[in-house]
């Protein structure tokens, strides 16, 4: 496996305008001709499709809900960066980008995160066109909020709901070329496995979560849009189909697998209450701009609380711990992620937490006596709703009680500067790729990076790739590829009934949901927020011997047809070995970076401690077989242009 | 607490449907209406009494609009401004009989059990529900000052998540309130304004087409949204299509 990262020559300003200068393009008689497959909806695929059906290419797009709109893009909050400097405040293409690196943890691949910034504000644009309605100001011009990592107000945003309405403006677009005949659509209808012909990638098998049927799909270039693996910890604020196997498959046909040990914890979110809780929700990041995050100063305070004896609000105000204030007086409760996650676990792991122990209070009293409750109400309204409905608790009232939950994933498909993979007409973008992000992503960036990849760049760099692809003519998936593909993802699916099939009613079994709430814990426990030798080792042990018990044990009823439970089981069966090399590649690196805690590197106020001598690369993994270690190239990350420092908030 | 269950079940969209009724004890509280669906299929596949019940459902914090359960003669349940996943079962007094349907309208046949096609909604989308920009190109964002009034009405209007509930709760399945919240969301915008005469003839004769009913005005739609959109875009819709009529850049 060969890492070539591509990285055009020059100022780091002008590689992107030099690279677009320079690159080949294809004429649009010859833009008919070429087939492009983009699996997934959300605001990567939908902005990629879009764009690439305006352009004339001829696009096939696969969801697997009943909609293209259900996509997880959805659910984000909070709102989208951007460099536009609206405010006066100082902002400028060059301080997003190193705000950027430094949230990252100098993890991230300087040029790509120099482009991203430099196309934020053309989103943007776009989505204002689109009709995207964000919140402005009474003299009509676009309104900004502050996210985390940043010391200037660059998010743009529509209420709770700018990740709703950024996908609603792609979808939109991506409906109008459907209509328009250069998109073609297929709902409810899961990516199986990657077809490559002569080491490129040449189409997908897919099955109809209806009927389902296997289906062969042949395409000049593949775009893989599927979002992250954060549900393999099985409680996150992922949706609940959200999913990595499609990743995971081009990764077993040789797509190299980078960083997947990054894993964003948020530390916002609605704590956990049950055993029968199938997910966690995410209270926007949005609400650290004016919500103060609060601990009990004394430990039989706490403990009053924990056991229902004491009311927060009776708490007198020199007996509260604004821990994030205290710790980190310059960025206080706007901390990056990992940094208020972490804070947070210290907390309650030293016996200060709330509710069931593991919550912290996010309090609104000071925002509310200062702008008063309409002002607060208008503009975080839906979120403290939804808050309400949870947990039967009125934040206008108490504080709201948070804990921070698995979110985002950093790692993911290794892609080079043109967001191709190490397979050859296979592209990467949005959050199944890793390359924006270094080792924790800022709020409102992942909104960012997957309209960047879609709209802007995407269209330019994959037709430089199809240029040379024009003379191959139509792809046939009547070919011993194909037929090898089909027959593999027949025989797994076959396989995940067979115990079911065998067994008596005596015989004892279990269904794929308790598997995978297993291995959720087990990874949370031992390769969550914290790790070490020690919680690595036994994950890796525990994850194994849990597979083992899987295949021996799990219940997949039903048939072919329309049938959740199987589905579950083949995305889990993946988990699985994802699981490993998530423990492996945790376990390589030995240093504490971004959302990567070990708790054997870190500095004596619990702070990250990283190792740039020895750590400062990309891990690209090479999948090997089932049950076989993974080999590992590094892709070293030469900061040219940016200085590299400590990861200071304080 | 502890709840029968009349579930509506219906192998394919070829087959009959009908009811059945499971009995589930021990449930919590604070556990959501399709948590409380998971235990019941957990418990059907432990004890093989039947196959899982299929129900669409995804990010489960009432954003994506994929689920979607007529409960006890309502849409998303007996509450207001939720969708079936932000339903807790303290809603429900200990011991209740609950009857659950899926949507029922001609224009979303039944897929299974629960499950219903609403393909038609991004029929009626791609007809016209949008503003016909191609990537690039485009005016400086502040380029187009919006009434901060206006924007907040598109705003609330483009809330709607397209779970059909409107459609679901109407007597005449109308899809006038989804309708009306898209075409209102962009011709309240000066970006929408171009087309908006074409718009909302071609949405509304895709809806027709594809068999939903008319509004006779009871407004359960509204009363059952979840993302509480107000009938006034009804109202909106209607205007506009009469004024389109009239327009001066029809077809």
């Amino acid at each position: 496996m060969i890492l070539d990262s591509k990285i055009p020559a020059g100022p780091l300003a002008e590689k992107w305008t030099n690279y677009k200068a320079s690159q080949k393009l294809v004429n649009p008689a010859n833009k008919r001709k070429l087939d492009i497959i983009v699996v997934g909806t959300g605001l990567a695929g939908a902005s990629a499709a879009a764009s690439l059906g305006a352009l004339g290419f001829n696009v096939d797009i696969f969801c697997i809900q009943d909609s293209p709109r259900r996509a997880h893009s959805i659910a984000a909050q909070g709102g989208i960066n951007a460099a536009k400097n609206y405010q006066n405040d100082g902002d400028s293409v060059e301080r997003l980008f190193r705000d950027t690196i430094k949230g990252g943890d100098y993890r991230a691949r300087e040029a790509n995160v120099y482009r991203l910034a430099e196309v934020s504000n053309a989103i943007i644009d776009q989505c204002v066109a689109q009709g995207v309605p964000f919140a402005r100001d009474y003299g009509g011009l676009l309104d900004n909020r502050s996210f985390g990592g940043a010391q200037v107000s660059r998010t743009f945003y529509a209420k709770g709901q700018t990740g709703q309405q950024l996908l609603l403006g792609a979808y939109g677009a991506l409906s109008r070329e459907i209509a328009r005949g250069t998109v073609k659509l297929h709902t409810r209808c899961e990516m199986m496995d990657l077809v490559v012909v002569d080491g490129r990638a040449r189409g997908i098998i897919t099955r109809d979560l209806v009927t389902g049927r296997l289906q062969r799909h042949a395409a000049h270039a593949v775009v893989l849009a599927t979002g992250g693996y954060g549900n393999i910890y099985y409680l996150s604020t992922n949706a609940m189909n959200s999913n990595g196997s499609a990743a995971w498959v081009c990764h077993r046909k040789g797509a190299a697998f980078a960083n997947p040990c990054y894993v964003q914890i948020h530390p916002t979110c609605i704590p956990v209450h049950g055993d029968y809780q199938s997910k966690l929700t995410l209270m926007s990041e949005s609400l650290r701009n004016d919500g103060r995050i609060w601990v009990p100063k004394k430990k039989e305070d706490a403990e009053a609380i924990r056991a229902g004896k004491l009311k927060p609000t009776a708490i007198a105000e020199e007996d509260r711990d604004y821990y994030l204030e205290r710790r980190y007086p310059a960025f206080g409760n706007l901390v990056p992620r990992d940094v208020a996650s972490r804070a947070a676990k210290e907390r309650c792991d030293a016996g200060y937490g709330v509710g069931t122990g593991y919550a912290v209070y996010l309090d609104f009293a000071d925002a509310i006596k200062r702008l008063g409750k309409d002002a607060v109400e208008q503009k975080y309204g839906n979120l403290f709703q939804m808050y309400q409905k949870i947990t039967d608790e009125n934040p206008y009232e108490t504080p709201m009680m948070i804990y921070p939950a698995i979110h985002y994933t950093m790692g993911g498909l290794w892609v080079d500067y043109e967001l191709q993979t190490t397979i050859p007409g296979l592209f990467a973008t949005g959050e199944a790729n890793f390359s924006d992000h270094g080792a924790n992503r800022l709020g409102a960036s992942a909104l960012m990076q997957g309209l960047a990849d879609g709209y802007f760049v995407l269209p330019y760099t994959l037709q430089n790739y199809l240029a040379d692809q024009i003379k191959v003519g139509k792809i046939s998936t009547e070919t011993k590829e194909f037929d090898e593909a089909e027959n593999n993802v027949k025989q797994r699916l076959e396989r995940l009934f067979n115990n079911s099939k065998l067994s008596t009613l005596n015989s004892k079994l279990k269904t794929v949901d308790y598997f995978h709430k297993k291995l959720g814990k087990i990874m949370w426990e031992y390769c969550g927020m914290a790790r070490n030798t020690e919680s690595l080792t036994k994950a890796k042990q525990l994850v194994a011997e849990l597979e083992d018990e899987f295949w021996k044990e799990v219940n997949v009823p039903g048939g072919m047809e329309m049938n959740p439970e199987l589905e579950k089981a083949y995305r889990l069966e993946d988990y699985f070995e994802l699981a490993q090399l998530i423990i492996d590649d945790a376990m390589h690196r030995e240093e504490s970076c971004g959302g990567h805690f070990r708790t054997e590197h870190q500095t004596e106020d619990g702070e990250t401690l990283r190792d740039d001598e020895n750590f400062m690369y990309v891990a690209a993994w090479d999948y090997q077989g089932h049950g076989k270690p993974e080999t590992m190239e590094k892709e070293p990350l030469n900061y040219e242009f940016i200085q590299i420092a400590k990861r200071n908030y304080k | 607490m502890r709840f029968i269950l009349h579930i509506w079940r219906q192998e394919n969209a070829h087959v009959k449907g009908h009811f059945e009724t499971y009995p589930i004890d021990n449930i919590s509280p604070d556990c959501s209406f399709l948590e409380m669906l998971d235990i019941l299929n957990e418990s059907l596949i432990n004890d093989r009494i039947a196959h899982p019940v299929c129900f669409d459902n995804d990010c489960r914090e009432g954003i994506c609009g994929m689920c979607g359960l007529y409960i006890n003669g309502r849409p998303h349940g007996n509450d207001d401004g939720i969708t079936t996943c932000q339903l807790h079962m303290r809603k429900f007094k200990d011991g209740d009989e609950i009857w659950i349907e899926p949507w029922r309208a001609k224009a979303f046949p039944v897929i299974r059990d629960l499950v219903v096609d609403r393909s038609a909604f991004d029929k009626i989308i791609q007809a016209g529900g949008y503003i016909s920009t191609t990537t690039g190109g485009v005016p400086d964002a502040n380029a187009i000052p919006v009434n901060k009034h206006k924007a907040d009405m598109a705003m609330d209007a483009a809330a709607c998540i397209g779970c059909g509930a409107c459609v679901a709760a109407c007597k005449n399945a109308s899809a006038m309130l989804f309708v009306g919240a898209k075409v209102s969301h962009l011709a309240l915008l000066p970006q929408g304004k171009v087309e908006a005469m074409d718009r909302v003839r071609s949405m509304v004769a895709k809806m027709d087409e594809l068999g939903f009913g008319n509004c006779t005005n009871t407004y359960a739609c509204e009363a059952e949204c979840p993302k509480l959109i107000k009938r006034q875009n009804i109202s909106r819709l209607n205007r506009q299509w009469i004024g389109s009529l009239f327009g001066r850049d029809k077809k």
